[in-house]
């Protein structure tokens, strides 16, 4: 019967689409997991980081590192986290506007911005929005490891250094959970000295060789971690929102298919019908 | 029982040991240092090596590091952050300046996307302006 062959052919199709949508929920899924696992495991150094850090902010050494200082702020340098792939909602979207909405405050206040871009979304983006794009990384993958950003946070740092920016902040989206993502902006330099309730045991420690040398390493070690948490954070919030989002799209497909399926039936019934009342409208012509 | 440090070894990318010990010994960059349970507040840098803990049972577990931060807390505690890359002045350097060369890549990138855009509109111009040239041929043609 060569009814609805065209709807037949459609309904083919959006099989299809579901197949792919179903498929790459599941991977999703799984990468998820492993990126949560990952988030987790970044947890105990930048928490022992963090620690560390505090206590030299409250201690007093003999050298006050720059990075601990507030300066006035005319230049700001920004890393914005997003994702290399597509096809998961509006995270990359929600984050870019965020940011730019941050962007227009600071443009506002005659702040200018330099930006550092990680992931191809947050560089595409940058090349067309416009903007100062002093470092770029993207490619990093399902796993990405704390050497790959070394280069493009010592940009940043050698420019926080040299006082071309004199604020360093982090753009990257928060993990709250599967379904919700938030961009968050976090301000990394100048470093804010953490909650008092360590103050009750204050000491200052022995540097060893010196202050400024282990002051140094150990501070762009911190930048380092939080970034990196930042990208990886990022990361377990891309594949939870890729898996929502292919989810509802097998989901619209099913209802597409149903309705689909819906309006053949209907067709091939109307024409069965049409068949019998032709017959029997003959047969009664001939009697 | 001997007295006991607490000793937490951390990358940025996993948790490499916690546990109590007797003893820790670190390549800090001035010569390898040994810690007692009770040392003072120290930071110092390290150097790529081993880090060998010995724990309760007088036995010895060693890690290599490449690199990274201790830390002696007053209250028993050591920390090492330890680097999970190897570091260096020269390596930072190359990696700094690729991803700066990236970045420029990208505004050029946008340059040619841009000149596309452009030669674009022109092209559109010059069809319009061709398909009025043939309009009016014809009309004169008549």
């Amino acid at each position: 019967m060569a009814v609805g062959k065209e709807i037949r052919t459609k309904i083919k199709s959006v099989k299809n689409t579901q197949k792919i949508t179903r498929a790459m929920e599941m991977v999703a899924a799984s990468k998820m997991r492993r990126a949560q696992e990952k988030m987790q495991a970044t947890r105990p150094y930048s928490n022992k980081m963090r620690s560390v850090v505090s206590h030299l902010a409250h201690a007093h050494p003999e050298y006050q590192h720059p990075y601990m200082q507030q300066r006035d702020v005319k230049r700001v340098g920004v890393i914005v986290v997003s994702s290399d792939r597509g096809l998961c909602g509006g995270l990359n979207t929600n984050l870019l506007r965020a940011t730019v909405v941050d962007m227009k405050e600071w443009n506002d206040a005659n702040i200018k911005i330099n930006i550092c871009t990680v992931g191809k979304k947050a560089g595409s983006f940058f090349s067309r929005f416009g903007g100062n794009v002093v470092a770029d990384i993207s490619g990093l993958g399902d796993r990405p490891e704390v050497a790959d950003i070394i280069g493009a946070v010592k940009v940043m740092l050698d420019a926080f250094d040299k006082g071309e920016i004199d604020a360093l902040h982090l753009v990257y989206n928060e993990f709250v959970n599967t379904m919700t993502q938030n961009p968050n902006n976090l301000q990394l330099l100048p470093i804010q000295a953490e909650s008092e309730k360590e103050l009750e045991h204050h000491w200052d420690y022995m540097y060893e060789p010196e202050a400024k040398e282990v002051l140094d390493a150990l501070l762009m070690r911190y930048i380092e971690s939080l970034v990196y948490q930042g990208i990886v954070e990022n990361l377990a919030c891309e594949q939870a929102a890729r898996m929502v989002a292919m989810k509802s799209a097998s989901d619209n497909a099913g209802d597409i298919i149903t309705d689909l399926q819906r309006v053949y039936n209907k067709a091939r019934q109307a024409a069965i019908t049409q068949e019998i009342s032709e017959i029997v409208g003959g047969a009664a012509a001939i009697q | 029982m001997a007295t006991t440090v607490q000793v937490d070894i951390v990358s940025a990318e996993s948790e490499i040991f916690s546990g109590p010990a007797e003893m820790v010994f670190a390549p800090a960059v001035m010569g390898e240092v040994g810690i007692l349970p009770r040392h003072a507040p120290l930071l110092t840098h390290l150097k790529p090596g081993e880090v060998r803990v010995r724990k309760e049972d007088g036995e010895e577990e060693a890690f290599y590091v490449s690199g990274g931060i201790l830390e002696v807390q007053p209250h028993v505690v050591i920390t090492v952050l330890s680097d999970t890359a190897v570091r260096a002045k020269d390596i930072d350097e190359a990696a700094a300046l690729e991803a700066k060369q990236r970045a420029e890549q990208a505004l050029e990138d946008q340059g040619s996307e841009f000149e596309y855009a452009q030669a674009g509109r022109e092209l559109a111009e010059a069809v319009a302006q061709l398909h009025a040239l043939q309009r009016l041929r014809k009309k004169v043609g008549r």
